[in-house]
Formats: structure tokens, C-alpha cells, sequence
């Protein structure tokens, strides 16, 4: 008998077998029924065949962050097991069928296959382990079916009823299982939820956008970034948003500049490679101060590198991106809530300080999403920085904060002069070193006041602690829950959502720790490299990870024992 | 409007003496004072380049911005603004050398643009090396055994692609050119001109007497709509035909985006996005 509180259940099978149908029905339902769920899926950068797998954690509490150890997992196929192998332990259920499981330990026999072949086709086998996994939480079965029938409500009436009757054959053995004590999973609903979100990174970047006034978005498609495009591109019906698939990225970039330079409020969306092509744009928007927001959605490098997985690589790349020294903004969200009010408060900073802003996200982050329970699209107060010009107007006018007010063309009578050449105040080129040395140091001192209403790093545990969990964007909730599994009063944690500019509070905060470990999805500490150049501090130790797989809890857990 | 309208006053140009430039530039002014647009309505869009300088030396908005990148500049200006007069200026080896995919998908778009290229063909700013209209055999510091690429033919490619509009002129002849420009501008769409241009400076075959001696004006009754015999006339290097070769009636990018659908306002001076829409979209992930 298994007795486990808080499950993770692992869902595998080919590209094209359905797995995202399950991930999506069986995380709606779980919620809809009181279950605090995360789920994240990795996927191989193909279109069929290979092994993809989904992550679903069910709790009674909320579940944020990404495990090694499956508890229940179902493979829709052969491959997956294979794949799925490192993680498979002594504690994991497996549920499926000897036919093409073969002799497995622990294995929960459903002959999934065969029961969708009785209702007429292999492919509701997929609802059928819905079922399965809805009968072994005892879900309410009604809500369940209620669920499946809407998911599919503009299918053929024969095609709904069959997924229906799919998801009470599989109900059953899962609850079979449950009766007969093969399984106890004590896991308790909280009706509060119920009316929770679930969205994954990528949809509250873009939900964020649009708070933010997002009206337009030029992007080249680039895993794991298109969603970003996708999620904007399709609310172009119920909002103002000018949305366009650029022919490259640097036409995407440049595509940006203008719709800012006349008035809109642009985003591009990316990844590494694509983002390295729009380094000479972003190098541009310095000169020219010109406002733009770019996601850069990361997955390991060099080059093509591994499209559909994650890392933690381009900090670097987002840091000293674009030739010449000009101020930029990077930020990391390490929520989902993040990835919504950063987004959102990215756009007013940009406006504001006439900068790029980089989103730096990761294939985890994108593809990742637990429960939340609201995003509020107007707690963020935007605020529009352009002005109406005068006649005598000059877009570089030489200011004590370096910021310049910003102008577009046809509002006002005044003429609006952006120039990519070193240029005097008017925008005109020029070559005069004196209005060069003027204006690279307006430029570079227009983030002098940026803190001014800036949080401070996320904080959690004593001030003077034994071990300084450093972290930044995605690895948030692995690193509190691996914290809170280790147990020990002298770890804390200081988390970086906002990267560049570096908070001056760094110094002291990593001053008071007795050791310094640090936590990155990448193989060089690309953070730590950065914090040692803006303070002097360099890092005790690091705890890496550069396979393409998400850090897991327990990654964490088990270095962290290393080092205290 | 006036000519004069136009100026800015002193200003010191980078031009040498005797480049086609100082005419294109008064072409411009020219169109834009017969055309009574107003000087704040007018964006230009250039690269980097002796041509791409040219918005610095009238009053105008202007971007000028990345050597290549003026097209895409230009689009997104005009789909945000479609109130504004956008003109994409600059050189042959700004548009389509380091360009040229924006070339191809700037005509495939069809925003409503003036892209007036300069084509001097050659790189003048960076000294004289080939640019991809440069004839075969024309020797230059880099090209040292003379250019052995097939020259690039903006007209072709641009019916090809079934532009919506396509010309070339020579700023040699003012009143001509004028009238090929202003049309140009007034023409909804995509609308390219390939100016021919001297540079004294390093272009020693192409020169006034060689436009003078290798170009011909299109006969009044050469019909622009026939796309056949538009690519006929353009494929000819030998001689190249002057005038509006091709034009075709599109929807234009901007035209057929959803945010003009109902209203021409530009996107500036739109609100924010309604709060309540946007309520309703963050509910839809409630299931
Ligand atoms: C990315 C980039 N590559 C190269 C250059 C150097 N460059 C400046 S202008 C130019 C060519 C200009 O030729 P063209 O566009 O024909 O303009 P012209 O000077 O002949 O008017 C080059 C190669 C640059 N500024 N940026
Ligand atoms: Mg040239």
C-alpha cells in the first residue's frame, strides 16, 4: 500500500498522443474540485513521436515548484518509461498495461489501450488516464464529466459522449483502486480555490502586457518565446493591439522602435539566438533613448542548443548585449505573479526612463503554472510619459535627471528628431566631442533615481545567517521549498526578480552571511559573476544545473545539505 | 506650402560637391510643397548612408536610425499613426544590401510608403566599394578585379513580388522626377522609387552623361497595370526606362489591421485597454 500526502503524477507518451489534452482537462477539474495543483511539461523539439512528459502535483496546500520523484506515473507508451527511467523509484505506482509496459514493479494493471479500443478508438486513451487519476483522488465525478463535456463541446455529440464515457471507465479504476486500499492518497479540498487561476508564465507575461498598455508586438517565432506572441496575437479581436510576425528578428526589433517613436507601446518577444540578432536594435533604443520592452524567454545555448528546454544562460547575453554603453533594465520573474505585475510595471518603466527593459524568462517559466488566486489588471498605475510638443521642441534637451521629454510625431507642433549617430539636442548628427560627452552622460545618469520606488530583493529567513541561499527569476519556489525540506533556522534566502540595476542593498545583505551559496540554471554563475563585478563579494559556492532540466526540489535539497 | 517651408537653415552638409543628393533633396521639398504637406506631418525613416543623411537637412520628423533597417522603422510608424506621411529614404546599399530582406518583405506587406532609394550604385560613406547594383566589372578597392556579381534589379524584384507600385526616376531631371515622387507619395501603398543618382566622387562609369546617354522615359501610353510587360521593360539594363512601370491596387497594411476597423485613430491617443476586458480575459483561466 501506498500512503503519500501531496502526490506528483507523471503523464508520458509522444508528441501527438494528447498528453497537453490531459495536462489541461486534468489540472481544470483538480482545481475546479478543491486540489492545489502546479504542472509543468517537457517536451522534445519535434511535432510527433520522441517522449514528452507532464508534471501534475496535487496537494492540500499550494504546490509551486518542480519535483524529481514520481508518485503515480502513466505512460501512454513504451518510450516515455525509458526516458522517465532515472525517476522512477521505489515509491512509484505505475499504471498502465503488461502489453506494452511489460514486467514493471509496482504496476497498477489498467489495460488503458484495450478499454479505448472497446469505445472505439486508441485515442480516447489519453481521457481514460484522466479518469484514472480523477477516480484515484476521488474527484467529484459530476464536475469531472460537466469539464470533459464543455472541453469538448464543439466536437460531434458522439465524440463527446465517448470522451465522457472515457473519463467513467477510467474513474472507475482509479476508484477501484482507491476502494480497495491498493492506494490512500490523503489529500484535502479547499473549497476557496475553486475560482483560482491557472495560467502559465508565458499567458501572464502577455496578460501583463496589456496591463501594462501593450498595443503592439513584432516577433519572430522562437521556442520556448511564441507563446508570448501567440497569447497577444489572439486577443487582437478584443483589444487595440497591432500584432506582427516580423520576417526576422531584427526586423522585429526595429519594427518596435518605430511603433514606440509614434506612439504605441511595443514588446517583442524572444529567445537567445534571436535575441543576439536584435542586439544591434537594442543597442539603438540606448542611443536614440527610445522606450521598448523585450521578453527574452531563455533555453540553453550555445547556438540552437536545446529549443525546448530551459537555462538560465543569457543573463550575460542580457546584460552586455548591444554594442556602446547605454542604461538598461533586466528583470527576472520568479512567479507567475510576477511574470504578470513585472510585465505590466516594465512598460511604465521603459516609458519613464526612455529604456529598453529585458523580461528574462526560461522555457520553465513559460511552460510552467500552479494556482493563483487573482491578478488585479489595474493595481499597476500606468503612467504615460509622452509629451505635446512646442514649437522650439528638441528631443535630446540636456536635463539634470538625463531624461529628456519625449515627444511624438503629430502631437504638438514641434518636429521629433531621433537620430542612431551621436547627435546634439536637437537630433541632429553631429560630431562635436563636447555634445558627445554631454550627451552619453544624460544618457547614463537616467537611472540614477530607478530605486527611488523600487522593491528590495525578496527576503526570507534571519539576517545574519549561516548560509545566504542566493537566487534569481525561476528558481524561486524550488529553492523555499528544498529550504523549508532541509529544515535549518541558519539557511536564508535573498531572491532577485529585478537584476540590473543591481539593488544597492546586495552588498550588505551578502556582507552578513556567513556563507554565500548561489543557485543558477546555467554551468558559469553568470549571477554571481555579476555580483562579485558590481560589489566585490564573490560567492562561497554555487549549486548548478545546466543539463536543460528545471532544478528540482530535491537538486536543491541534496547540495544544499552539501554545503551547510 | 513653399519650398522654403521646408529649410532649416544653415547647416553644415556632408555631401561632396556635385552629388546627386543636393537635387534629390530639392526633388523632396518640391513634392512636399506641391503636395501641401506640412512639415510636422511628414515622418522620414532613413538608414546609414550619405543618402540616409538627407532627413537632417529639412524640416521634417525623422528617424534615422540603423544602416538597413529603415523599412521596418517605417511600417510599424505607419501602422501606428496612419495619420502620418511616412517615407523610407535611403541608399541602394542600405535597402538592398543590408536590407534586403525588409526589401522583399516590406513590398510583401504593403504599408503605405514612399521608399525613395538613392541608387548611386555604389557605397559612397564607406568609400567607394561595390553595392549591389553596381555593374559588372567595375573595379574598386575591395572589388579589385572588378565586380563579378550578377547586379541586383530592384525593379524586377519588386514586380516579382507584384509591388503595388514601382518607378524609377533620375534627379537629373528635376521636373520629372518631381512628378514621379509626388505620385508616388499620394499612391496608397507600397510605393518604391529607385533614383538614379551620380556620385562623383567614386562612381566613375554611371555618371551624368551615362544616365543622360543609357535612360529613355516611358511612353505616355505604357500600361502600368500589365505586369508582363512591366517586367519586360525592367529586366532591360542596357537602357533603362524612367517613369511609373508598374502599379497595382492593394489593401494596405495598416488598412487591414483589426485596430482600424472600426476607428482611424491613431494608437496614441487611444486610452489604456479597457479594464473591464480585461477582467473578463484574466477570468477566462479560472477553468
Ligand atoms: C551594420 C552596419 N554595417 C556597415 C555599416 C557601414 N556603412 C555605413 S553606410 C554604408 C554603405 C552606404 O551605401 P549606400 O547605402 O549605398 O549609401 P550612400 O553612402 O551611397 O548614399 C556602410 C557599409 C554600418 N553603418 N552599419
Ligand atoms: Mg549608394
Amino acid at each position: 500500500m501506498f500512503y503519500i500526502i501531496g502526490i506528483s503524477i507523471v503523464l508520458a507518451g509522444q508528441a501527438g498522443q494528447g498528453i497537453q489534452t490531459v495536462e489541461r482537462l486534468l489540472t481544470r477539474i483538480l482545481k475546479l474540485d478543491g486540489f492545489h495543483v502546479f504542472a509543468t511539461k517537457e517536451y522534445m523539439s519535434r511535432v510527433r513521436g520522441g517522449a514528452n512528459s507532464t508534471e501534475i502535483r496535487v496537494s492540500s496546500e499550494p504546490v509551486r515548484a518542480y519535483v524529481d520523484a514520481i508518485d503515480i506515473l502513466i505512460p501512454i507508451d513504451k518510450e516515455a518509461m525509458k526516458r522517465l527511467e532515472p525517476r522512477i523509484g521505489t515509491g512509484t505506482l505505475i499504471v498502465g498495461d503488461t502489453s506494452y509496459l511489460g514486467d514493471v514493479n509496482n504496476l497498477l494493471e489498467v489495460p488503458i489501450t484495450e478499454l479505448a479500443k472497446d469505445l472505439g478508438n486508441k485515442i480516447y486513451s489519453n481521457i481514460i488516464a484522466v479518469g484514472i487519476c480523477c477516480g484515484m483522488l476521488d474527484v467529484d465525478m459530476n464536475l469531472a464529466k460537466d469539464y470533459v463535456r464543455t472541453f469538448f463541446k464543439e466536437k460531434d455529440d458522439d465524440i463527446i459522449s465517448k470522451n465522457v464515457e472515457a473519463i467513467e471507465v477510467g474513474f472507475k479504476r482509479g476508484k477501484d483502486a482507491r476502494d480497495t486500499n491498493l492506494i490512500s492518497l490523503d489529500i484535502s479540498k479547499d473549497d476557496s480555490i475553486k475560482d483560482d487561476l491557472l495560467l502559465h508564465g508565458g499567458e501572464a507575461i502577455s496578460l501583463g502586457a496589456v496591463a501594462g498598455g501593450c498595443n503592439f508586438i513584432s516577433s519572430y517565432p522562437m521556442s520556448p518565446s511564441t507563446a508570448v506572441l501567440v497569447s497577444l496575437a489572439q486577443k487582437t479581436e478584443e483589444l487595440d493591439i497591432i500584432s506582427e510576425q516580423a520576417e526576422d528578428e531584427i526586423s522585429a526589433i526595429n519594427m518596435a522602435l518605430g511603433a514606440w517613436y509614434a506612439g504605441a507601446r511595443a514588446m517583442i518577444t524572444t529567445s537567445g539566438g534571436g535575441f543576439a540578432l536584435m542586439t544591434e536594435g537594442l543597442s539603438l533604443a540606448g542611443m536614440i533613448e527610445s522606450p521598448v520592452v523585450m521578453h527574452l524567454a531563455q533555453r540553453p545555448g550555445p547556438a540552437t542548443g536545446l529549443p525546448t528546454r530551459t537555462e538560465q544562460g543569457d543573463l550575460a547575453l542580457a546584460l552586455h548585449g548591444g554594442h556602446g554603453e547605454f542604461p538598461r533594465i533586466i528583470i527576472a520573474p520568479a512567479t507567475i505573479e510576477e511574470c504578470f505585475y513585472l510585465t505590466n510595471e516594465s512598460f511604465n518603466l521603459a516609458d519613464e526612463y526612455q529604456v529598453p527593459v529585458i523580461i528574462l524568462t526560461d522555457q520553465y517559466t513559460i511552460d510552467s503554472y500552479y494556482n493563483i488566486s487573482s491578478l488585479d489588471p489595474t493595481k499597476v498605475e500606468n503612467t504615460r510619459h509622452f509629451i505635446k510638443t512646442g514649437e522650439e521642441y528638441h528631443r535630446y534637451t540636456i536635463t539634470e535627471s538625463g531624461i529628456s521629454p519625449r515627444g511624438i510625431p503629430g502631437y504638438g507642433k514641434g518636429l521629433v528628431c531621433v537620430d542612431s549617430d551621436e547627435h546634439d539636442q536637437q537630433g541632429h548628427i553631429t560630431e562635436n566631442f563636447t555634445v558627445r560627452k554631454q550627451q552619453m552622460d544624460k544618457r547614463l545618469r537616467k537611472l540614477d533615481g530607478f530605486f527611488k520606488n523600487m522593491q528590495e530583493p525578496a527576503y526570507h529567513g534571519s539576517e545574519s545567517p549561516g548560509t545566504l541561499v542566493v537566487g534569481w527569476g525561476s528558481t524561486y519556489h524550488a529553492i523555499r521549498e528544498a529550504i523549508n525540506r532541509v529544515g535549518d533556522e541558519s539557511i536564508a534566502h535573498v531572491h532577485y526578480s529585478i537584476l540590473h540595476p543591481l539593488h544597492p542593498s546586495t552588498g550588505d545583505i551578502l556582507n552578513k552571511a556567513k556563507k554565500v551559496v548561489i543557485v543558477e540554471s546555467n554551468a558559469t554563475s553568470q549571477f554571481g559573476r555579476y555580483i562579485r563585478a558590481e560589489t566585490g563579494i564573490k560567492t562561497d559556492a554555487t549549486i548548478l544545473k545546466y543539463t536543460g532540466e528545471p532544478f528540482s526540489v530535491e537538486d536543491i535539497v541534496k547540495r544544499l545539505k552539501e554545503e551547510i | 506650402m513653399d519650398v522654403k517651408d521646408y529649410d532649416i537653415g544653415d547647416i553644415d552638409m556632408a555631401w561632396c560637391p556635385g552629388c546627386g543628393n543636393f537635387s534629390i533633396i530639392k526633388i523632396i521639398k518640391r513634392s512636399l510643397a506641391e503636395l501641401e504637406i506640412t512639415p510636422s506631418d511628414v515622418v522620414f525613416v532613413s538608414g546609414i548612408g550619405q543618402a540616409a543623411k538627407l532627413p537632417h537637412y529639412l524640416k521634417c520628423n525623422f528617424f534615422n536610425g540603423l544602416h538597413g533597417r529603415s523599412v521596418p522603422v517605417a511600417t510599424a510608424i505607419k501602422a501606428t499613426n496612419p495619420r502620418l506621411t511616412v517615407i523610407a529614404d535611403s541608399g541602394d546599399g542600405c535597402n538592398y544590401g543590408e536590407g534586403g530582406n525588409h526589401f522583399i518583405h516590406g513590398i510583401r506587406r504593403n504599408p503605405d510608403l514612399l521608399h525613395l532609394v538613392h541608387d548611386n550604385m555604389i557605397y559612397g560613406l564607406t568609400k567607394g566599394q561595390a553595392s549591389p547594383t553596381s555593374m559588372k566589372g567595375m573595379v574598386t578597392p575591395v572589388q579589385v578585379d572588378g565586380v563579378i556579381l550578377e547586379p541586383f534589379n530592384p525593379l524586377t524584384t519588386a514586380i516579382a513580388l507584384n509591388a503595388s507600385f514601382v518607378a524609377r526616376a533620375y534627379c537629373g531631371d528635376q521636373d520629372k522626377a518631381v512628378d514621379i515622387v509626388k505620385e508616388a507619395i499620394q499612391h496608397e501603398g507600397y510605393a518604391l522609387v529607385d533614383m538614379l543618382q551620380p556620385c562623383p566622387s567614386f562612381n566613375e562609369i554611371n555618371t551624368y552623361k551615362w544616365y543622360k546617354e543609357n535612360t529613355y522615359y516611358l511612353e505616355d501610353d505604357h500600361d502600368r497595370t500589365d505586369r508582363s510587360k512591366a517586367f519586360e521593360v525592367a529586366t532591360d539594363l542596357d537602357r533603362l526606362a524612367l517613369g511609373v512601370l508598374y502599379t497595382r491596387e492593394k489593401p494596405t497594411f495598416e488598412g487591414q489591421q483589426q485596430v482600424y476597423s472600426k476607428e482611424q485613430t491613431p494608437l496614441w491617443k487611444r486610452g489604456q485597454h479597457d479594464p473591464d476586458t480585461l477582467r473578463e480575459l484574466i477570468k477566462k483561466h479560472r477553468d
